[in-house]
């Protein structure tokens, strides 16, 4: 490959069995230098045993996972230049904060006064300076995880794994790390790998996601690729919201297809690999639906209910054939909003729509 | 609180059924406590109050027999309750630490089944093993017997200790270029220091208090505290001898004690880790 130099973590036909569970079927992944690569996913899918498996901390049942060129499927997990970020921290209780941090550069082999420059440095990054001689239990969610980055971080590792290190903290704090996270991320150029079930999360964090389903990547790609070009139902489903329209595609060129909408119109929009004639999904955003007089637009349907959520108007519609279309208008003054029972059009542009596969 | 399914309070007699129990539990031991404190030669009939039978133990005719047993029982009690910590931290180490083996649930019952065994049964094996391998009964008996009944009872609170600790800090240790064993050492181990400590006290305890082994084990001319104790009662009882009993009572008490209060410490400041709030 051209591009050998640029890879990161090279994951090949990797397979984790527990028993006759799989829990891992043949993953393939490029995770790219100086990457922040996100694993996505619901909970049970694999994404924290992938992750465990580049630690060291699971054995693979098959397979290869390549660190800048050099097996490390068979190494322990103290021999890998990778570090870790737990879900829980895992502090070492017995152990003040700057004690945490110089851990690993003592195992490293740093003698006590560049391990001690070092640890400055760290802290500084993740603003824990005035916390140094502190205990984890005298510290805040927040600060915690910030010294188990801190921690992570202080021996400058090949790549940083991340844990789900945002779940066990409130909304608001969350919402600030991720930026925080983002930055240092792009001050270090340390490839990071962050599992997490969060969508939001990983859309605003992430270089590029993997969407994962049961021991199997759905897709790769960016934000953007994932939330406009799902490759599934699984995908565009679990990525943002989406209406999933029951449609019969009649024709496939040129990565388009044309599909008859419930109602009879028949309309040309791109479809994803592996579509194919007969009976199949439309997906649609929410956002992307727009409503219309009765007659007008690409399908008809009776508005059943609306739901407020202060900056969108969520408009639930049934089509003729019972299915539930969602609407999501933006609040604005202006705002007509089509009372229960209304009989409607539904109009969307042909290329915000994509034919999926199961 | 515990649910209120089960009020205990609304059955009939219970009240005066646990007095009776206290009672029949602890008069014995109020008594002699009491007892120990009278200046009288008699150990039935009260004179009044006096430290004379302490003095006895310590300054009488009877003193440097007490000493000698008293200096045994000691090292006897720190060699074993050693001996049997080290083997428990190992033992608790394998059960624990060491994923799924053969024979994991066999080994947990041996490690537990002395335990159950009664004592007298322990005290004969232990001595017809020691006379067919030809070992002379005497000190170093004693000490071997005493190592093996106390590792269940060192291994309890070191494995209660350790279950208590998630292994993902041995993890993180790991991940930060630790070895197994600098991952065990470093974290682990002081992690388990109130286990250790609190299953080295009473593994002291259960040693020093022993009787029905040690003296079976034990050479002739060699005495621990508990078996002194007993070769002066059968001469007939003397005040003294209270006045040793409760002294040796306080002891375990204190030791229990504190076995149990060392066992629970920093168990709190874990939990606040895991649950404090997330103001930064």
């Amino acid at each position: 490959m051209a591009d050998q130099n640029n890879i990161a973590v090279d994951i090949r036909n990797v397979t984790k069995m527990y028993g006759a569970f799989s829990a891992l079927e043949k993953v393939n992944l490029d995770i790219r230098d100086n990457e922040f690569f996100t694993l996505l996913g619901p909970s049970g899918c694999g994404k924290t045993t992938l992750l465990r498996t580049i630690a060291g901390f699971e054995d693979i049942t098959q397979g290869e996972i390549v660190l800048y060129g050099q097996n490390i499927a068979n190494l322990l997990p103290n021999e890998r230049p990778v570090n870790t970020v737990f879900q829980q921290y895992a502090l070492f209780p017995h152990m003040n904060v700057t004690q945490n941090v110089m851990f690993g550069l003592l195992r490293l082999g740093q003698d006590k006064t560049s391990a001690k420059f070092r640890v400055a440095e760290v802290l500084e990054l993740v603003q824990l300076t005035k916390f140094a001689d502190r205990m984890p239990n005298q510290l805040s969610g927040g600060q915690q995880q910030r010294v188990a980055l801190a921690r992570a971080l202080a021996p400058s590792p090949k790549v940083l794994l991340l844990d789900e290190p945002l779940s066990a903290l409130d909304l608001k704090l969350r919402q600030a790390v991720r930026l925080e996270l983002q930055q240092i991320q792009h001050q270090t150029g340390i490839t990071f790998v962050f599992v997490t079930h969060d969508q939001e999360e990983a859309l605003t964090m992430s270089d590029r996601i993997a969407v994962i389903k049961g021991g199997q990547v759905q897709q790769v790609g960016s934000a953007q690729e994932v939330y406009e070009a799902p490759k599934n139902k699984f995908v565009a489903d679990f990525i943002g919201e989406t209406n999933l329209l029951d449609v019969r595609v009649t024709d496939l060129h040129d990565g388009k297809g044309s599909c008859i909408l419930p109602g009879g119109v028949q309309i040309t929009c791109p479809a994803a690999d592996g579509a194919h004639p007969g009976p199949g999904h439309l997906s649609v955003r929410p956002e992307r639906i727009a409503i219309t007089s009765p007659n007008e637009g690409l399908v008809q349907g009776k508005v059943k209910r609306h739901i407020y959520l202060g900056t969108d108007m969520h408009v639930e519609v049934t089509l003729m054939d019972s299915e539930t279309v969602t609407v999501r208008m933006q609040n604005s003054s202006q705002i007509q909003i089509p009372e229960a029972g209304q009989t409607i059009g539904l109009e969307f542009e042909a290329d915000a729509a994509r034919l999926l596969v199961d | 609180m515990a649910s209120k399914k089960v009020d205990l309070r609304r059955f009939p007699g219970f009240l005066p059924l646990t007095y009776l129990c206290l009672f029949l539990l602890y008069a014995p031991l109020v008594i002699v406590m009491i007892y120990s404190f009278n200046d009288s030669a008699s150990i039935t009939r009260w004179d009044s109050l006096s430290l004379r039978w302490y003095h006895d133990v310590f300054f009488g005719v009877e003193a440097p027999k007490f000493r000698a047993a008293t200096i045994n029982s000691i090292t006897i009690a720190l060699m074993a309750a050693t001996s049997a910590t080290i083997v428990a931290i190992m033992a608790a180490t394998a059960m624990l630490r060491s994923g799924r083996f053969r024979g994991k649930s066999a080994s947990f019952a041996l490690i537990n089944l002395p335990l159950m065994v009664p004592e007298i049964v322990t005290a004969v094996a232990t001595l017809i093993f020691f006379s067919a391998i030809g070992f002379t009964a005497g000190y170093l008996t004693i000490v071997l017997a005493h190592i093996v009944f106390c590792i269940p009872f060192a291994y309890l609170p070191i494995a209660a200790r350790m279950q208590g600790i998630e292994d993902v800090y041995e993890q993180a240790a790991q991940d930060l270029y630790a070895t197994r064993f600098q991952a065990f050492r470093l974290v682990l181990l002081p992690l388990m220091t109130p286990g250790i400590l609190s299953g080295f006290l009473l593994a002291f305890i259960i040693s020093l208090d022993d009787f029905i082994i040690t003296n079976f084990v034990k050479g002739a001319g060699i005495e621990t505290l508990p078996t002194a104790i007993y070769g002066a009662v059968r001469q007939g009882i003397k005040p003294n001898i209270m006045a040793i009993s409760t002294l040796l009572l306080v002891v375990s008490v204190v030791f229990v004690a504190l076995s149990y209060f060392v066992g629970r410490m920093g168990e709190k400041n874990n939990d606040e880790t895991s649950t404090k709030g997330d103001l930064i």
